[in-house]
């Protein structure tokens, strides 16, 4: 698709002990744009953000980003590498120890010398990027599961990240909530010309904000396009996917080592 | 079929000893890692600090409690003992030997691994179970460096302090027994006293003792939270071995360090 690449997967492939997790994957994530990964869950999505992030490396390809190799950065440059980078967790991972205003302005303090006026202000226009500027003194505790993720949001995107990477962003939350985090993270793409990797199941609020989406079942690229392309296909999978049907390609029953017949003991009866 | 049987136990055995052996393993290089990525506990000293209040100042209320009545118990004990062979007087000494050698340390060690390493291991292993750890790694912060090195530094700094605050205690409580309740002669109970103990031998390495007590008891809960399986289960065991080993290892060393010592 786009000449400009800034993330690649070059024919990566990657699992744990025997199972293969991603086989073969080559996709690319050009500057500023926003793609979503979809596929049903173990199929491999959150491994791809990992993979990205340099918390796992490759066992076979490459992980290009900005034309650099992540599996093969050292310790110093992974940490570098991920200065450049704010990632949303699936329930957000807020610092439970810490208030709203110190979570957001952890990575401002730790990887700046910036003066206690400086990191007050940054951290609430942070906070008012996201709607929340009066939960500053706010703990974790007390937040909503959306407002969390907001908060998460806000301490992502503390030190303008080039890339952002966003892990299941609309699980568990309200229909609002769910537009809002949804509207937020289409908002700051926009704004600050992220390019953005987001791993999700929820198709419809997906493909309302995203440039490109990539379907991945079995560990492969099943299907890959832009929403518009997505929404015209006419492949039996992706139309299973959009459309949340429990039986089609992919099966609703777990394949069993025994015939159900067997497991009962009426083989042959 | 049979000598499978036979030698199962064996195997358990043998498997377990292998873990344990691995995991002694981890545990140094874990050590190691921590020594190594200290400067930024001892540069951003208030890190430290901050650590320091949770895990000693918190720890001050039942420190001080348990040894006012470990040295009270000590006095009445000791004078009851000490008054059959008619030397009651030595009262003081008995009392400060015993806490400054033997209990201080020991009981500190123990009530610090149950309050303080529990503490620990529970929160680490909360902030592994929810991403926290994780998600302080991939915003370019080593979680060793900025979660671990400060609560072991905290651990090494607090536990002799407490084990000094301990021996005062246990000293003053023996003192209300033997002196304000019991009616010992007040010059006599601290003239034995200042007469048996000595600066070096009995007070330095008392202190000695619980610094090692200490390095121990952190680097269990903070490996132990580490290490943990992320969930529910998983750090509440995690939280039980804490305090299981940290016992168990206490009281071995402490037989090793007054072998050497006294």
């Amino acid at each position: 698709m786009q000449n400009d690449s800034f993330i690649e997967f070059k024919h990566v492939s990657f699992g744990y002990g025997d199972r293969l997790i991603l086989q073969d994957i080559s996709l690319k994530i050009g500057r500023g744009q926003l793609v979503a990964i979809m596929g049903g869950s173990g199929s491999g999505k959150t491994t791809l953000l990992r993979l990205i992030a340099g918390q796992i490396r490759a066992q076979q390809g490459q992980v290009l980003v900005d034309g650099r190799d992540v599996g093969r950065m050292n310790q110093r440059e992974l940490y570098q590498h991920r200065r450049r980078m704010g990632m949303l967790f699936q329930f957000g991972a807020l610092f439970t120890d810490l208030s709203v205003f110190d979570n957001v302005a952890f990575p401002i303090r730790e990887h700046t010398s910036l003066s206690t006026e400086m990191v007050r202000d940054l951290v609430l226009m942070k906070l008012h990027a996201v709607g929340l500027r009066g939960t500053e003194s706010l703990m974790p505790a007390e937040l909503s599961g959306g407002m969390a993720r907001r908060i998460a949001l806000a301490r992502a995107i503390a030190l303008d990240p080039q890339i952002m990477l966003y892990d299941e962003p609309f699980t568990g939350l309200d229909p609002i909530s769910l537009a809002t985090i949804a509207l937020l993270i289409k908002k700051l793409s926009d704004a600050l010309g992220t390019s953005a990797v987001m791993v999700t199941h929820d198709v419809h609020k997906s493909l309302e904000i995203v440039d490109y989406v990539y379907f991945i079942a079995g560990g492969k690229i099943a299907a890959a396009g832009t929403p518009d392309e997505v929404r015209a296909s006419d492949s039996p999978w992706v139309h299973q996917f959009v459309h949340g049907e429990a039986d089609g390609p992919v099966h609703f029953a777990y394949p069993a080592q025994q015939s159900l017949a067997g497991s009962f003991g009426l083989e042959g009866a | 079929m049979m000598l499978d049987t036979l030698f199962a136990p064996l195997r358990k055995l043998g498997h377990s000893t292998i873990n344990a052996i691995w995991k002694l393993g981890v545990m140094s290089r874990f050590l190691l890692s921590i020594l190594t990525h200290s400067g930024q506990s001892l540069l951003r000293f208030q890190l430290t600090i901050r650590e320091v209040y949770f895990a000693g100042v918190l720890s001050l209320i039942i420190i001080v409690v348990s040894g006012l009545f470990v040295g009270m118990v000590l006095g009445l004990q000791g004078y009851n003992t000490l008054s059959r062979f008619g030397s009651a007087d030595a009262l003081g000494a008995l009392v400060a030997l015993s806490l400054l050698r033997e209990l201080g340390p020991v009981l500190a060690a123990l009530l610090f691994a149950s309050r303080s390493g529990s503490a620990m291991t529970a929160e680490i292993g909360l902030m592994k179970a929810t991403e926290q750890l994780e998600a302080m790694s991939v915003m370019a912060v080593d979680p060793v460096a900025r979660v671990v090195a400060p609560r072991f530094w905290a651990g090494v700094i607090s536990m002799p302090i407490l084990a000094a605050l301990f021996n005062v205690m246990g000293i003053f409580g023996g003192y209300l027994v033997g002196v304000v309740m019991i009616g010992l002669d007040e010059g006599t109970f601290w003239s034995q006293m200042q007469n048996n103990v000595d600066l070096h031998f009995d007070v330095v390495n008392g202190l000695i003792k619980s610094l090692f007590f200490g390095i121990a008891v952190t680097l269990i809960a903070v490996f132990e939270g580490f290490d943990a399986t992320p969930t529910a289960a998983g750090v509440s065991s995690a939280t039980t071995r804490t305090v299981v080993t940290s016992a168990l290892v206490i009281l071995a060393l402490d037989f090793v360090l007054t072998a050497f010592m006294f």
